[in-house]
């Protein structure tokens, strides 16, 4: 099995480590580095719940290589929120909006809705609505998840919904 | 008790989950976040074919590759005497063994465990195993078990369960007989993989000679250390059991299963503490399986559409080795309490077969109301009466109760008829079918499915594992409130609703509250999550013994401040005494006076402000419901789209809408995937044939729409007033879409109920309805 020596940047914080060519990134952040917030639930890249940012995009951590995350950025769900503990706006919409129950797959929606709402995006519901195919949730039916998604971008609530 | 405190500020409200800020941002523990010092990982070796005799292992290869400590097989496992149990503490019927013990009865069947440094080396190795087996012709279907070979050698027949007969007794044959209207129906409910988020999991460490900490991904950590206990015989160790946050659990998860007491005995033999955690893979096909079973229904209605009689033959295909042998009495309980039906008679048995077992499923006895209702309306079609009236002629209405129906079965709260007449004021239906008609003269097909139910919740006290619950309060020296439940949350948000009863209850701010419920060393036992209680039961303990925390407090602050206790409320935290509003003190003064002070404390008094309740409540608790749904099937596609989903439910006291509605909905989506999406299939030679969620479909965003719900809010006889609401969508959300699909096909004749109602399997129906017009035009 080869071995690689990486660098890479995770939540602003540098780390370098020897890992094996087969160590997926997901596993590498979990396992060497503790970042247990990432969740790998198929591993096949369907459920999306291993979704971390590699510069600032969206990506399956359990489909990616930690070699392959050399030198790069990345983002996990521990690095949303403000160093003051105040949550990131889309995390803060799925707790507005009881968009999570189990809380397993969630890290990788508020990933997935994060790398496409930062930086002044102003993504139009229906782009969000299709980012959301890329997920799996067995506990909410999405419809907290919808919910949000409408309050980030200050689409109305269907009438009999509650906020 | 506690008349006295008038107001409720968050029993009713939307408040934000307390478990969100940990989930939200990456800081959960679940079960494979625990890491232990000397920790070493575990994977199964799995039987790749469904029935035969093991001739050879050789283990050889993978007992060489470095980091490999250990693999055991049954000769090494089966040295620590075990009993597996069923959840309701019988013994598991079957010859069931931890690893297979010279044979193998079905695809998945765990053979050898491997210990290694890595998950990844253990995989290595698990892939080095050579696995010798004499294959032999498996039973796979219901059909097969009824004629095939013995699943287990040994054993009587593969009808491992049966109760209640084939032929009906005379009486009922007599009124369906007599009967204007029989209707028979039907149901091929297919197998289900509960596919929770996050897969079984478990890490257990043998601390000394008697002491065991298991962490598991589990719905009681309570139950699992009564179960671990009892299956091991080991009452002297102590066992402790720990389950921080849970990824979903849905009934799959009710009891620790043979991977996780062959990871627990593991640990005992090797001394080291052992983590396994299930892949996908293993989740969709090694895990317990759920439902696969058919159920033919007769019934008999008189000339205006009033029930007579009935007759139910249910057969389910339990797998070789089932969490409980079992052939679903509950279908047959549960299947008339919301009508009024003179007569019922049923049969119903469980089969062995060379697949993997049953395990439970969020609403086990669901059947009940898809055969049920999907029955009325095809009866209704062929009354020649408009579905909703139909059920109105037959529901039990408030005015009839207490009534006894079918089963024996006294219902004295239950509201499907009042919870229908809500749903028809939001329901348009004389709107819809005008729109209906217009649409299926453009050749588009929309139909509309209503249905109603109960739901026994909260059952407590008629069944070993299912007991009442304790809530533990105490106001800290700080003022601050902390509650040790004995129930566990795997995402239903107990320390949210808990919190909120006892912020009311006792009087304090909703954020000063703090809630723990997932060790099983605090609180006592109950199963927690299982049959939809944790509301009712462990909500009407939490009321209780914040009523009594109350109580002590009133009477402290009156001996204190020379009041009468019946002046003194507690508000916001702060003690009030009536008529003298200078005199109000916080909280947190009574508190440090009762921990630190004794002596300040009336004559006699208990030091310290705590209080304990064990609620034990009725032994069912009913739910009611009804639901509507409209969907337009695609004739070129037999794609189905859901365009409204209304759900009218009551469940009592609502302590939190949002989360109430976030249980409907995540039941309703379950009810969604399996009517249209899930099947776990398995071919002639026993594979199944669904290995990822490529072949899995579940429910995704796009597969479900925006659902709307009322709320009635009967109170239920319970302290506070609650009902369950945690299974209800399982069950009354299948024959609601069910009948929303028949209904938009009613033009190419009656719709064979197989799950899933698969594009292709829609097609299939239209296309043979236009293949018979087309032979009769020819004729």
């Amino acid at each position: 099995m080869s071995e690689h020596r990486i660098e890479l940047t995770v939540n602003g914080r540098r780390h370098a480590a020897t890992v094996e060519a087969r160590t997926s990134l997901g596993e590498f952040l979990r396992e060497e580095l503790g970042y247990t917030g990432t969740h790998l639930a198929c591993e096949h890249g369907v459920c999306g719940a291993c979704t971390v940012m590699l510069e600032g995009l969206a990506v399956r951590s359990c489909l990616m290589l930690a070699v392959q995350a050399d030198g790069g950025e990345v983002t996990t769900v521990e690095g949303l929120a403000e160093a003051d503990g105040s949550l990131h706006p889309v995390q803060q919409a799925l707790r507005d909006n009881y968009g999570l129950q189990c809380g397993f797959c969630t890290p990788g929606v508020a990933i997935t809705l994060a790398a496409l709402t930062t930086s002044g995006a102003k993504p139009e519901v229906e782009d969000l609505e299709a980012a959301m195919s890329g997920h799996i949730c067995r506990c909410t039916g999405y419809q907290g998840i919808r919910r949000a998604i409408r309050q980030l971008t200050g689409t109305a609530q269907p009438v009999g919904e509650h906020a | 008790m506690n008349a006295n405190v008038p107001f409720r500020r968050m029993v009713g409200k939307r408040a934000p989950r307390k478990e969100d800020a940990r989930l939200l941002t990456g800081r959960g523990q679940y079960t494979d976040d625990v890491r232990m010092p000397g920790m070493l990982h575990c994977v199964f070796v799995r039987s790749p074919v469904a029935r035969g005799r093991i001739v050879s292992f050789n283990l050889d290869a993978a007992r060489d590759l470095p980091g490999v400590h250990a693999i055991y097989t049954h000769d090494d496992l089966g040295q620590v005497p075990i009993q597996l149990m069923t959840f309701f503490f019988t013994p598991i019927a079957a010859p069931i063994s931890l690893l297979a013990n010279g044979r193998v009865a079905c695809v998945g069947d765990p053979v050898a465990l491997v210990i290694a440094e890595s998950r990844a080396i253990a995989e290595d190795a698990a892939a080095l195993v050579e696995l010798e087996i004499d294959e032999e012709t498996p039973v796979v279907t219901i059909a097969d078990a009824a004629r095939g070979a013995l699943v287990h050698p040994g054993t009587e027949s593969n009808c491992s369960q049966e109760m209640g007969a084939a032929e009906i007794p005379e009486a009922v044959q007599a009124m369906l007989d007599k009967a204007a209207h029989r209707v028979t129906k039907t149901v091929r409910h297919q197998r289900i993989a509960q596919s929770p988020m996050e897969a079984r999991a478990c890490v257990a460490s043998f601390d000394g000679a008697e002491e065991l900490t298991i962490h598991i991904s589990c719905q009681s950590p309570h139950f699992v250390a009564r179960y671990v206990s009892t299956v091991l015989g080991v009452p002297q160790e102590s066992i402790r059991v720990v389950a921080k946050d849970v990824g979903g659990a849905f009934g799959l998860k009710n009891m620790p299963w043979r991977e996780e007491m062959a990871v627990i005995v593991a640990a005992k033999l090797f001394r080291r503490p052992l983590k396994w955690i299930e892949d996908r893979f293993e989740s969709l096909t090694a895990s317990s399986h759920a439902r696969e079973q058919e159920i033919t229904l007769t019934a008999g209605f008189d000339a205006e559409g009033r029930l007579l009689a009935a007759h139910g033959d249910c057969s389910i295909n339990n797998g070789a080795w089932p969490m409980g042998e079992d052939c679903n009495i509950a279908v047959h309980m549960f299947m008339w309490p919301a009508y009024k039906l003179p007569a019922y008679s049923f049969h119903t048995r469980g089969w062995y077969t060379n697949t993997m077992g049953l395990g439970g499923y969020r609403g086990p006895w669901a059947l009940e109301s898809l055969i049920r209702e999907t029955l009325l309306d095809d009866a209704a079609r062929q009354i020649g009466l408009d579905p909703i009236e139909l059920r109105r002629r037959n529901l039990v209405r408030c005015e009839d109760q207490p009534m006894t129906t079918g089963m024996d079965i006294t219902v004295t709260d239950i509201t499907p008829y009042e919870c229908l007449e809500k749903l028809l004021s939001e329901v348009d239906v004389a709107a819809f079918r005008k729109e209906q008609a217009a649409a299926r003269k453009q050749g588009r097909y929309l139909g509309l499915g209503v249905t109603t139910y109960v739901e026994p919740t909260a059952v407590a006290g008629i069944m070993t594992p299912l007991t009442g619950e304790t809530a533990q309060v105490r106001i800290e020296a700080t003022g601050k409130v902390t509650a040790m439940l004995s129930t566990h949350s795997q995402g239903h948000g107990m320390a949210t609703t808990m919190a909120q009863v006892i912020a009311d209850r006792l009087g304090v701010a909703y954020d000063d509250v703090t809630v723990f419920d997932s060790d099983s060393a605090i609180g006592s036992y109950s199963p927690s999550a299982a049959g939809s209680r944790q509301g009712v039961i462990a909500g009407g303990a939490s009321w209780r013994a914040a009523e009594l925390l109350a109580d002590k407090v009133k009477r402290i602050a009156a001996h204190l401040y020379n009041a009468s206790v019946e002046t003194i409320t507690i508000e916001d935290g702060m003690i009030h005494i009536a008529g003298a509003p200078e005199m109000s003190r916080p909280l947190r003064e009574v508190a440090e006076i009762a921990h630190g002070e004794p002596f300040r404390l009336p004559e006699g008094m208990e030091t310290g402000l705590e209080a304990q309740y064990r609620y034990q409540p009725p032994p069912m608790t009913f739910t009611s419901a009804a639901h509507a749904c409209v969907v337009e099937v695609d004739a070129e596609t037999g794609f189905v789209a859901i365009k409204r989903w209304v759900s009218s439910e009551d469940c009592g006291t609502i302590i939190n809408p949002g989360i109430v509605e976030g249980q409907i909905a995540g039941g309703l989506a379950q009810a969604i995937g399996q009517v249209l999406l899930e099947e776990m299939p398995y071919d002639d030679r026993g594979n199944p044939l669904a290995a990822t969620f490529k072949d899995y479909l579940m429910p995704a965003y796009t597969d479900i729409p925006d659902f709307e719900y009322l709320h009635a809010n009967t109170p239920s006889q319970t302290i506070g007033g609650m009902r369950g609401v945690g299974e209800g969508g399982a069950i009354i959300g299948p024959p609601t879409l069910v009948n929303a699909i028949a209904d938009a096909l009613a033009p190419f004749g009656p719709l064979d109920v197989a799950l899933p109602l698969s594009p292709p399997r829609v097609l299939e129906h239209i296309e043979r309805a236009e293949a018979a017009t087309r032979m009769e035009e020819a004729v």
